[in-house]
This record gives structure tokens, C-alpha cells and sequence, in this order.
């Protein structure tokens, strides 16, 4: 065994010119980017502000730009995906081989789920959450802030597989006896599990932490029942989150252990059943995709409810309908594998049980209409991505019915059609709740709104690009078109190939056209500046602190006695106040411990992906010898004096007063 | 029934949404496919009933409240009706209590397990997919295929599957159903053709790099005579498929041409199934191969149910365990076996 274990200067893989180009592009921008952060002198704020913050508002933040990095990196494989099939048709091999190629959609699938619609999720949750119940951060900030590392630490393993060794190839799922060694020897499949397992164990902790928040941390006077609907939405997507995400530490657990110590969980041989793990990782997979729809669900009360100036139709109703949902979503997970050879009996349960999530998901859609009726829409980009929302949800939500019916799916089982459903359900649902957030919560965040037309134009490049690429999957499913090809020759595919292509570069100028707004928001914020940080007359808490927050959130708060608190306060004229006196506020320190032992655990990942068993074992020390010095460290907290609290309570009070 | 009622309007209403599907799954031959795609246009037309007017609500509500247009009431505290919340809660319940009873029913008679009945004699295919092509052997012939499966049309195919690599989904989408290909496990499926052809194979499920290349024509012949002519050319090859011959063809290979076996060592199903099982089972069936003809669909997840019964074992130790003394008992060596009657019996009462 060599020192460096399995890595050899072989590894990298210098004869894809692909591979090459785009290492030599991220390292410029990179080059360019320190450049700048040097020239500016911003090291140290990145550092002391950002990179060892513990303020649940900056790591929020954080996570949304993770998402976004990663969104360019995941639909760079989709562009490439779409292009590939649309030249490989009639039996030409296109650019990319299937080495190459099916690396592609595995990245895809882990990056779009894994790296881009949860760091977006869990970014706009750590950064509203608190806020929206009046709470100073998380229960355990410090622990936010290892989270936070341990996702990115996953990204950039992931991301490390681009230039050194292989991704998986195997499809995002991983099956064994596929992702076995027998059939994968290369270091992808390790990439993947030490990819998901360490970022999985960020989110595991993530949704205790928020758990802990809601239940601990509320606003005086605020009943469960009173919480807004997105922390509701979120809190639920958190109970999913403890419950399902030990069953993927688990099963990806096992798989490491078959490829690692010639264990026999999953394998053909030695009494493996591969069954096991399909069962187990949707008893994941199913839960994971209600963790990624619910909070943009409560996005969207949240949106109509503001837009509209009015209170959310059936608070109660929603509450409930989110909690059925959860519930629900697992013990529908075997609807993923109809046609594995379960008995009528069992495909029919799972069959109707998916299908009675169709009715509390129903309900939602209902109370958002009946929130829009007598209502006054405002037509913002939050509301445009919320009302395309509804439109496409609808369509998916209705192909996802079809494909819970065992028979149908008999016939449309990893066909287009599935694709299509997925993607209308992921985009249409959450990722347009994702941007709908964004657009509704930048100015909180950022101090400045977002530029209307560019968001507009956004939408609209999104919107249409998205049923110029989908609708034609769902044709070619119907078709006979199975996934994962790496090309075709039925020339009756070509015309719906080439139509889907075009839809990925609609939305392609899309994506662009949200760069250029962020870039064009930026360069005009002073035109653009939320001073009363209430910019849409919001219903809740987040909306009476100042944008971006006082660093404490809160500096006092009378008890709560609404569901739209803030609306309250403001019609009772209790807004706004100015105190005579504060008292001192209790603060977390910031700390370099969360990113130097997600320092320590990438490394120990890496190591194990390459066999570097010295490095694994120093890695994995590091972290723990970093853990135990942070559980005795004790200068970990601070306070901020009642003066300091005053002049800058004053000085947003006074900004209120000038803007209104 | 339901479904065949219902389905006759509702056909020519959405003709128009079909044309251009030529050669997929909304253009079936076989009356499997005929049914499901049937189920899938009934199911639709019920869900287009909440659909479209969701669809159209949303955008006429956004349309008729939005800012500006004073002359419409506005009720910034109506938050509640529950009229309207009775209406919401059981609309949508109604449509999942008519589409489960569909579900229920159409999930059985759709039963990729269930054989179907018809008069004509069925033809059985043993299936096996391999690094990246198709391998089907016919038992009652004595032959065998790689990439070219072909059956008369109008008589029932019986096809028992499974996989010697990665998982795979057997599947001709004009006929209808698909079915997982597992190592060390036979799966099932019932398909007939309607009308002479030949249809598109394919695996449906990702196996790896020649994945692509994986496909084979099924053909429906118009008649038994020409089926037994096929037959017969391929029994005009003179290689053999035995252990050794398979091992070679088992070999990763893309793109393979269809290649015919003339004759096929008996039991080479059973030995492909359990070659992954007891490391002793796999010396066993082979040396008892002849006796063993009647006993393969006993790793399939139907028995598998019927074995969970027994407590204290293992589960898979356990299908180790059954499968190593089935294959005793069936090869004679033992005839005084413990526990398995209870089992062989289960297993032969499902054969067809």
C-alpha cells in the first residue's frame, strides 16, 4: 500500500479535455475572486464575519450561496445531458461516452437534490425561521454553524471528484449490486457515500436544532398554533428530517461496509439481497422530497397571504393538511419500485395510500385559492413564481397520481415520464418556491430589494423554459423512452429531443438572467434600500426588525397574541416602539471549531475514498480531538450592553420613521 | 369492467392527444398494454376533473383580485368558511376513494404475477439479462437466444426472469408490464401479443455502460407454424449453451448480435438463479439439474412471504437454508428433509 493510497498521478483525468477546460474556468474565476477579496483587504471579514459566524441570519446566507454555486454545477451537467441526447440520435454516439456520461446524471441527481434544493432550503429556513418566531437564533448556534460545514464539506468532496478519480456511476440512487465493488471498483461510489454521509449527518443535525428552536425558543405568547405557516411548514419538513435521514446514515453505512470491510449486505453473492437497500433508501428518498417541498409550500402561504393583504385562508386547515402529508409520505416509499415483484395486495396499499396524499395536498392548493379571492394580488416575482406554482404543481401532481397507479406504472416506470413528473414536481414545486422566497425575503436578508423586471424576466425564461423542456420528456416516456440513455436511434424521438433541448437553454438564460439581476440589484442598492425593513407590509415577526436584522434579532418584544403578529402589532399601534431602557442581551461567540472539524472530516473522507489510511485516522482524530476542545471551552458567549442595544434600537426606529 | 366501460367514449375524446405515439406504450399490441394504457386515460380524465378548474381558478382569481381593481370586495380578515373547507376536505376525497377502487382493482388484474387466461397453450421463457444483452431460453424447446425473443402471437407467454449482473427491468413497452431482473431471485410476467409484429426490447433499469445497447425484438409470429419455424432454425445451430459456453457469453459485451443456441443444457435456469445461493447448492443443482425442472420461482418475493412465517432465522440465511435442502429433496439425495415440505408444497401450488 502506497503512502497516497490509491491516488496516483493517473487519477486526474487530463485526457478529458471536457473535464480539463472546465477545471482551468473555476480556477481563474477562483484566482480572480481571492484577487478581489485581497485587493478589497476582506479577508478578515470573511473570516470573522462569515466563516466562523455562528449568527443562524449569515449562515443562512452561506447555505443559499452553496445552493447557488452548486445550482450552476448541477445544471452544467443537465445542459450537457440535453445536448448529448439530442446529437446522439439515430444511432450516433454523440460527444460524451457512457464513461463520461453516466457520471453526468449521477452528479446531477446528488447535486440538484443533495447540494442545491436542501443547502436552498435549509439556507432559507436558518435565515427566517428564527425571525418569524421572535427568537434571538437557533437553540444551539454553534452546532448551525457545524452543520453548515459538514454540507459544504460534502460539496466539495463532490466537487473534488471532478478533477481527481470519478463520480459514481450509477445513478443518483446508487442500487447495488450496481454501486458494489464487483461492478463499481472505481473510487465513485465512495465519492458519493462519503459525500452524502457527512452532509447527511449535517442535516440530521440541522433538524434537531430547528426542532429544538420552535419548541423552545417562541416569542412570548406564542402558541404553537399561532407560529407562521412557513415556520410550520418547516418545522414539519424538520420532524421528516430526524425521522429519515438516520435511515440514509444507515443504509449508506452498510454499503460502506460491503465495499470497504467485504461485507455482504447488498451483494448477488454471500447472501446479500440487494432489496434491502432499494426499501431502505426510499424509506429515505420518499420522506426527502416532502423535506424539499414542504417549506416552499409554506413559501407560497406565506407569499399570497402578504401580496394579497390578507390573512391566510384556512391557517388550521394547512397546519393539518402539512402535518397529513408528513405522516403520509412514509409509508408510500415501495411506489418507487411497483415493479420489483410485490403481490397485488402490496402494490395496491402503497398504491392508494400515495394517492391519499393527493387530498391533503389538495386541500393546500384550495386555501392558497381562497386566499387569493377577495384579496388585493400584488403582482411581485414572488407572487409570479408563486401563481406558476400552482399552475405546474397541479400538472405534476396529477402525472404523479398516474404513476402511483401500479398499473400504469407497470408501463411508465423509469420511462421520460417519470423524469417529467419529478422535475415538474421538484421545480414547479420547490425550486419556483425556493426563487419565490428569495425574491420575497433578499431585502430582509440583504438590506435592498431586488430588481422587479430582471426577476420578471427570470420568471418568465424559467417558467416557459421549463414546459419546453418537460412537456417533451412526458411525450417520449409515453413513447417508450426509458432514462439514462446514452443514446437512441428511433428517429419518431428525435423531433421531442430536440424541442427539450431548447427548453434547457430557455432556462439557462433564466438562471443568467438571475445572475445579471443579483449583479444589477447590487450596483443600484442605494436606490433600492428597504430602510423600514417592512418592504411588502408584512403579516409577521421578521418583517418588525430592521433589514438586514439587528445582529440579535429582537431587542425586546411584547407577548404575541396573533398569527399575523406583526400585522397586530401594527394595527394596535404597538409597532415600533421606543423603550427607555433594555436590558443586556446574551449573545453566542463566534468560533473557528464548526469549519476546522469539517475541515478535519473532508480530509477523512477523502482519505477514505482513496485508501489513505494514515490521513483517515489523523483526519478523524483532528475532529475529535477539536470536538472535545470545544465541549471544554467556556468562553463561548458575550453580552451586549443595554446602551449599545439602545442606539441601535434607536438609530432603525429613527430609519422607520424617516421611510414611513 | 369499470375501466372497459368507461374507457370506449372517453377513447375517442382523446384520440387526437395519442396521434404521433406510434411504437410506445399508447400504441399497444398486446392486451396487457391494451388494459394499462385503458387505466391510464381513465385515470387522467378523472384527475382532469380537479385539474382544470384548479388550473383555471387560480389564474381567474389572480386575474379578477388583483391590486388596482377596487370595484371587487376585499376582506382582509376572511380567513375561514367552513362550508368551503367541507367542500375542499371532501372533493378531493371523493376522487381518491373512486381512483383507489381503481387502484385496488386494476392493481389485480393487472398482476404481472397473475397468468392469463386464455385458451391457447402458454409458451414459457426463461429470461436472463448479462453485461449488456438479453439471454432467453425456452425450457420446452431445449433452445436458446440471445437478443431475439420470439413468440406466436395470440398465445400467452409465461416469463420467468433474472439477472446474472446488475439489476435490470425486463420490458417491451407495446406489450405492456415490465419486471425487475434480480441476481439469485426469479421474477414473473404474463404478456401477450394481440396481432403479429415485432416490438422493441428494452432494459428499463440503468446496469451500467453498455446499458444503452441492451435491447432486443421481440417478435409475435402470425401463427404457431411460423413460431415452430423459428424454432427450428434455431435448432439448426449446433452449439450447445452449457455452464462452460454461458460462462463466455456472461462475459461483459455491448451491442451483441443476436446469436441462437440449438440446444441448452436442462436446468440451466435454476443454475443461474442459484449459483449466487449456499456456496454447496451450487454444486448440488448443477449435478442435479434434471430432477430440478419444476422448482424455480421458489426465490421469488411471493414465497419469500410465505417463508416468513418461520421465526428465528435470518432471513436470508434462512433462503440459503430452503433453497439448499429443496434442492436435496428434489434431487432425491435426501428424502427424509425437515421442515421443507411445509414450503415445496407452498411453491408448487403457485406454479402455473
Amino acid at each position: 500500500m502506497s503512502f497516497l493510497g490509491k491516488l496516483t498521478l493517473e487519477s486526474i483525468p487530463y485526457h478529458e479535455p471536457i473535464i480539463m477546460v472546465t477545471l482551468a474556468a473555476v480556477a481563474i474565476i477562483g484566482v480572480i475572486i481571492a484577487a478581489l477579496i485581497t485587493k478589497h483587504q476582506k479577508w478578515g471579514v470573511l473570516w470573522h464575519d462569515w466563516l466562523t459566524s455562528v449568527d443562524h441570519k449569515k449562515l443562512g446566507i452561506m447555505y443559499i450561496v452553496l445552493a447557488m454555486v452548486m445550482l450552476v454545477r448541477g445544471f452544467s451537467d443537465a445542459i450537457m445531458m440535453r445536448t448529448q441526447q439530442a446529437l446522439a440520435t439515430n444511432g450516433a454516439a454523440g460527444y460524451l461516452p457512457p464513461e463520461h456520461y453516466d457520471q453526468i446524471f449521477t452528479a446531477h441527481g446528488v447535486i440538484m437534490i443533495i447540494f442545491m434544493a436542501m443547502p436552498f432550503m435549509i439556507g432559507l429556513m436558518n435565515l427566517v425561521v428564527p425571525l418569524q418566531i421572535g427568537a434571538r437564533d437557533v437553540a444551539f448556534p454553534f452546532l448551525n454553524n457545524l452543520s453548515f460545514w459538514l454540507t459544504t464539506s460534502g460539496a466539495v468532496l463532490i466537487n473534488i471528484s471532478l478533477g481527481l478519480g470519478e463520480f459514481a456511476k450509477t445513478g443518483w440512487v446508487a442500487y447495488p449490486p450496481l454501486s458494489e465493488l464487483a461492478y463499481s471498483p472505481g473510487v465513485g461510489v465512495d465519492y458519493y457515500i462519503w459525500a452524502l454521509q457527512i452532509s447527511g449527518i449535517g442535516t440530521t443535525l440541522t433538524g434537531v436544532n430547528f426542532i429544538a428552536t420552535v419548541l423552545k425558543m417562541r416569542a412570548p405568547g406564542m402558541k404553537l398554533m399561532q407560529m407562521p405557516i412557513f415556520t410550520w411548514a418547516c418545522t414539519w419538513a424538520n420532524v421528516l428530517i430526524v425521522a429519515s435521514f438516520p435511515i440514509l446514515t444507515a443504509v449508506l453505512g452498510m454499503l460502506t461496509l460491503d465495499r470497504y470491510l467485504d461485507f455482504h449486505f447488498f451483494t448477488n453473492d454471500g447472501g446479500g439481497n440487494a432489496m434491502m437497500y432499494i426499501n431502505l433508501f426510499w424509506a429515505w428518498g420518499h420522506p426527502e422530497v416532502y423535506i424539499l417541498v414542504l417549506p416552499a409550500f409554506g413559501i407560497f402561504s406565506e407569499v399570497f397571504s402578504t401580496f394579497t393583504s390578507k390573512r391566510l385562508f384556512g391557517y388550521t386547515s394547512m397546519v393539518w393538511a402539512t402535518g397529513a402529508i408528513s405522516v403520509l409520505g412514509f409509508i408510500v416509499w415501495l411506489h418507487h419500485f411497483f415493479t420489483m415483484g410485490s403481490s397485488a395486495n402490496v402494490n395496491a396499499f402503497f398504491g392508494v395510500m400515495t394517492m391519499v396524499i393527493a387530498v391533503p395536498t389538495g386541500v393546500k392548493l384550495f386555501n392558497w385559492l381562497f386566499t387569493i379571492y377577495r384579496g388585493r394580488l400584488r403582482f411581485t416575482v414572488p407572487v409570479l413564481w408563486s401563481l406558476g406554482f400552482m399552475v405546474t404543481f397541479t400538472i405534476g401532481g396529477m402525472t404523479g397520481v398516474l404513476l402511483a397507479l401500479p398499473g400504469a406504472d407497470y408501463v411508465l416506470h423509469n420511462s421520460l415520464f417519470l423524469i417529467a413528473h419529478f422535475h415538474n414536481t421538484i421545480i414547479g414545486g420547490a425550486v419556483f418556491g425556493y426563487m419565490a422566497g428569495f425574491a420575497y425575503w433578499f431585502p430582509k436578508a440583504m438590506g435592498f430589494t431586488l430588481n422587479e423586471r430582471l426577476g420578471k424576466a427570470s420568471f418568465w425564461c424559467w417558467q416557459i423554459g421549463f414546459y419546453v423542456a418537460f412537456m417533451p420528456l412526458y411525450v417520449l416516456g409515453f413513447m417508450g423512452m426509458t432514462r439514462r440513455i446514452n443514446h437512441t436511434d428511433n428517429p419518431a424521438w428525435n423531433f421531442w429531443l430536440y424541442f427539450a433541448v431548447v427548453g434547457a437553454f430557455i432556462i439557462l438564460v433564466g438562471i443568467i438572467l438571475q445572475f445579471v439581476q443579483l449583479y444589477v440589484s447590487f450596483r443600484d442598492r442605494e436606490q433600492n434600500l428597504d430602510t423600514t425593513g417592512d418592504p411588502w407590509n408584512g403579516h409577521t415577526l421578521e418583517w418588525s426588525t430592521s433589514s438586514p436584522p439587528q445582529f440579535y434579532n429582537f431587542a425586546q418584544l411584547d407577548p404575541v397574541t396573533d398569527i399575523d403578529a406583526f400585522t397586530d402589532m401594527k394595527e394596535k399601534g404597538t409597532a415600533y416602539q421606543r423603550r427607555e431602557t433594555y436590558q443586556p442581551i446574551h449573545m453566542p461567540k463566534n468560533t473557528a471549531s464548526g469549519i476546522a472539524m469539517a475541515a478535519c472530516i473532508t480530509a477523512m473522507g477523502f482519505a477514505a475514498i482513496w485508501h489513505i489510511w494514515w490521513l483517515a485516522i489523523v483526519g478523524f482524530a483532528g475532529t475529535f480531538v477539536l470536538f472535545l476542545l470545544r465541549a471544554y471551552d467556556n468562553d463561548v458567549d458575550y453580552y451586549v450592553q443595554p446602551d449599545e442595544v439602545a442606539r441601535i434600537e434607536n438609530a432603525h426606529l429613527d430609519n422607520v420613521a424617516r421611510g414611513r | 369492467m369499470l375501466i372497459r366501460n368507461l374507457s370506449k367514449p372517453m377513447l375517442a375524446a382523446l384520440a387526437f392527444m395519442l396521434a404521433g405515439c406510434e411504437g410506445g406504450v399508447l400504441d399497444p399490441k398486446g392486451q396487457i398494454g391494451i388494459d394499462e394504457k385503458n387505466l391510464i386515460i381513465v385515470a387522467t380524465l378523472l384527475m382532469l376533473i380537479v385539474v382544470i378548474p384548479v388550473i383555471f381558478m387560480t389564474l381567474y382569481f389572480a386575474w379578477k383580485y388583483r391590486d388596482g381593481r377596487d370595484e371587487e370586495i376585499y376582506a382582509p380578515k376572511w380567513a375561514h368558511s367552513t362550508a368551503i373547507e367541507i367542500v375542499v376536505w371532501v372533493v378531493p376525497i371523493i376522487i381518491v376513494i373512486i381512483l383507489g377502487v381503481i387502484t385496488w382493482n386494476s392493481t389485480h388484474d393487472l398482476d404481472p404475477y397473475k397468468p392469463l387466461e386464455h385458451d391457447a397453450k402458454p409458451v414459457t421463457v426463461e429470461v436472463v439479462s448479462l453485461d449488456w444483452k438479453w439471454l432467453f431460453i425456452y425450457p420446452e424447446y431445449g433452445i436458446a437466444s440471445v437478443n431475439e425473443l420470439a413468440f406466436p402471437a395470440n398465445v400467452p407467454v409465461n416469463f420467468k426472469i433474472t439477472s446474472d449482473t446488475a439489476m435490470n427491468s425486463f420490458f417491451i413497452p407495446q406489450l405492456g408490464s415490465q419486471i425487475y431482473s434480480m441476481a439469485g431471485m426469479a421474477t414473473k410476467l404474463h404478456l401477450i401479443a394481440n396481432e403479429p409484429g415485432t416490438f422493441e426490447g428494452i432494459s428499463a433499469n440503468y446496469s451500467g455502460a453498455g446499458f444503452a445497447g441492451m435491447k432486443f425484438n421481440a417478435i409475435a409470429t402470425p401463427t404457431a407454424g411460423d413460431f415452430d419455424a423459428w424454432i427450428a432454425k434455431v435448432k439448426q445451430q449446433g452449439n450447445t449453451l452449457d455452464v462452460e459456453q454461458y460462462k463466455q457469453l456472461a462475459e461483459k459485451s455491448e451491442n451483441n448480435p443476436v446469436q441462437y443456441y440449438g440446444s441448452v443444457q436442462k436446468g440451466m435456469f435454476n443454475y443461474i438463479v442459484m449459483q449466487y445461493m449456499h456456496p454447496d447448492s451450487n454444486m448440488k443443482s448443477m449435478g442435479s439439474m434434471d430432477s430440478m425442472e419444476n422448482m424455480e420461482g421458489m426465490h421469488d418475493m411471493g414465497n419469500m412471504k410465505s417463508m416468513s412465517g418461520m421465526e428465528g432465522m435470518d432471513h436470508t440465511q434462512h433462503m440459503q437454508h430452503m433453497t439448499y435442502m429443496d434442492a436435496e429433496q428434489h434431487s432425491g439425495l435426501s428424502s427424509s428433509t425437515h421442515s421443507t415440505t411445509e414450503h415445496s408444497s407452498t411453491a408448487s401450488g403457485e406454479a402455473e
